[in-house]
């Protein structure tokens, strides 16, 4: 089914235009290259990157612009988690909103 | 800017304490479906509902990506079948039911509700059909649910429409006998039936309600357990405390997913149900929350207290989380969906009488009980009638969804599989009360409801 023009635009304006993206395993070289030669290559901005290394566990977390990825949030999301698979970490891209809406009123 | 430690909360939360998003319940009228010809109102009802929910399905998937929370179930609540299809000239109702099983399966959700009739004073001629058609729809579906309502806090109780059920329960009980008496499980007797409610077996889109609407079910146990591992010992003001910042954070993630569905689908936001519903998984019980708060098992002395308590704050931690809250909202206590319910069962700290008391302070009602197969219907219509006296004086919803499992007796194990679970038989207290239920008529309003 093809995405309806009004949704692409409506999700722009409505909701917030930045993603949280969480990478949690075991570390090894290269986890954040390959994270942000993904984004670059799909027109992601990092605005911001942390991470901590806790006994030898990863734990990064970005927060990224999604204003004008080349590609749909959904499939951002898939990708992600399938390039996560590969390297051997979790990968998760959220709506900034669902933290957002939980901590804030 | 949004902190590290607020997104490891979050994540967790969804990661490891099952957060989620129960349902996403789409009601639907089909008002305006109505025709003397079954053939044609069951083509109306099957092209309204495909049509109307066609994106149902798949935007809740693109929301559970959007947020990364799981939406669990995305289901569909109709008009009462027994009022939609009332011009209908016939004496039974089921192909009404299979015509609405067709649409659930088509468009992917995994229950459709409103195979209903509200009978809280009497019965017109659909609500009879509706109810005589009851044991063969649930029997040759697979998706639809069904309810009655016999009582209200206004009218009073029905006990004519209190007897038929024992008796429509227990045939639905024996034409489903093959599959562990299944088709029980898909059928609810309220008193006091609320019309937004977004979770089944009960849901049905009230005739107060507007054309299409978007509820939303959100959950938690897991989250409410494990928020309160952390204050053990601590006295009521913190316990209480602890699940009011709980549910306030479950119920926003809910606020948002109906939100945006309600926006993507084009369709005005409901309510809420701020219920805690537990699944067979281990860390999503009810009965785990109890044994937090400090008691040995549910069913325990003090565990009236404990779910009374649980209950009020989720509803206090809720309310201010949402626009608009409605539907059931409280704890569900269905044992067969909840595995720390079947555990006090089966070490026999957990009775039927107990959980009677426990449903004067909760949502909802006996909820998913097997009993022995050989119960006779005079004794379901009692359990149904005591129900619906708690739930008419206290003006609140009760509810039974009770499995007499054909061919079972107390101490066997009956499987329903997936979200349903699997339950130990449950003994029945026997003592006849067959004169009292023979009585028929009405039980009059509660004096209470002279409000005016």
């Amino acid at each position: 089914m093809t995405r309806p023009r009004w949704r692409e635009s409506y999700i722009k304006e409505e909701l917030g235009l930045k993603g949280i993206i969480t990478v949690l395993g075991k570390d090894k070289v290269g986890i954040i290259a390959k994270v942000c030669t993904y984004l670059a290559d799909h027109n992601v901005n990092i605005l911001d990157i942390s991470q901590t290394i806790i006994q030898g566990y990863f734990n990064m977390m970005m927060i990224v612009d999604i204003s004008s990825p080349t590609k749909s949030f959904e499939t951002l999301v898939e990708e992600l988690q399938e390039l996560g698979r590969s390297i051997g970490v979790e990968i998760k891209l959220q709506h900034e909103d669902i933290f957002n809406t939980m901590h804030r009123i | 800017m949004i902190s590290r430690v607020e997104v490891q909360e979050t994540n967790s939360m969804i990661r490891e304490m099952n957060l989620d998003v129960r349902t996403i319940t789409m009601g639907i009228s089909l008002m305006d479906c109505a025709h003397e010809d079954m053939n044609v109102f069951n083509r109306n009802i099957y092209d309204k509902i495909t049509r109307t929910a066609e994106n149902l399905v798949k935007t809740g998937e693109d929301l559970e990506k959007q947020f990364g929370v799981p939406i669990v179930n995305k289901r569909i609540s109709v008009t009462p079948i027994s009022i939609a299809a009332g011009g209908l000239k016939t004496d039974t109702f089921v192909p009404v039911a299979e015509a609405l099983d067709r649409a659930a399966k088509e468009v992917g959700v995994n229950f459709i509700g409103g195979f209903s009739a509200l009978v809280q004073k009497g019965f017109t001629n659909g609500d009879r059909v509706l109810i005589d058609s009851i044991p063969e729809a649930l029997a040759v579906t697979e998706r639809v649910c069904s309810s009655v309502n016999v009582g209200s806090s206004r009218n009073g109780i029905n006990m004519d429409a209190v007897k038929k059920m024992g008796d429509i329960i227990l045939r639905t009980a024996e034409r489903t006998a093959d599959r562990g008496s299944i088709g029980c499980a898909k059928l609810v007797v309220f008193c006091n039936a609320v019309e937004d409610n977004p979770f089944m077996a009960g849901a049905f889109h009230g005739v107060g309600e507007q054309e299409c609407v978007i509820n939303v079910g959100v959950s938690g146990p897991g989250v409410v357990k494990r928020a309160l591992e952390e204050v053990k010992g601590k006295d009521f003001e913190t316990l209480c405390e602890t699940i009011k910042r709980t549910a306030f954070k479950v119920t926003r993630v809910g606020q948002l997913v109906a939100q945006e569905a309600s926006k993507r689908l084009g369709v005005p936001f409901g309510i809420i149900d701020l219920s805690l519903a537990p699944t067979p998984e281990i860390g999503d019980s009810i009965a785990e929350i109890f044994q937090v708060m400090g008691l040995e098992e549910a069913g325990a002395p003090g565990t009236t207290a404990a779910l009374a308590i649980l209950n009020d704050n989720v509803k206090k931690g809720g309310v201010m989380a949402s626009s608009y809250v409605g539907g059931l909202s409280g704890a569900f206590i269905p044992v067969s969906e909840d595995h720390g319910m079947i555990e006090a069962v089966q070490r026999g700290a957990l009775t039927l009488e107990k959980l009677e008391a426990m449903t004067c302070v909760c949502s909802v009602g006996l909820d998913m009980i097997a009993i022995p197969g050989n119960t006779s219907a005079a004794t379901i219509s009692g359990i149904i009638a005591d129900e619906s006296a708690i739930g008419m004086v206290n003006n609140k919803t009760t509810a039974v969804r009770i499995i007499p499992v054909i061919g079972k007796d107390v101490g066997e194990v009956v499987e329903f599989g997936g979200l349903l679970g699997y339950a130990p038989i449950m003994p029945v207290n026997a003592f006849n009360c067959a004169p009292f239920i023979e009585r028929g008529g009405r039980i009059p309003a509660p004096i209470h409801s002279f409000k005016n």
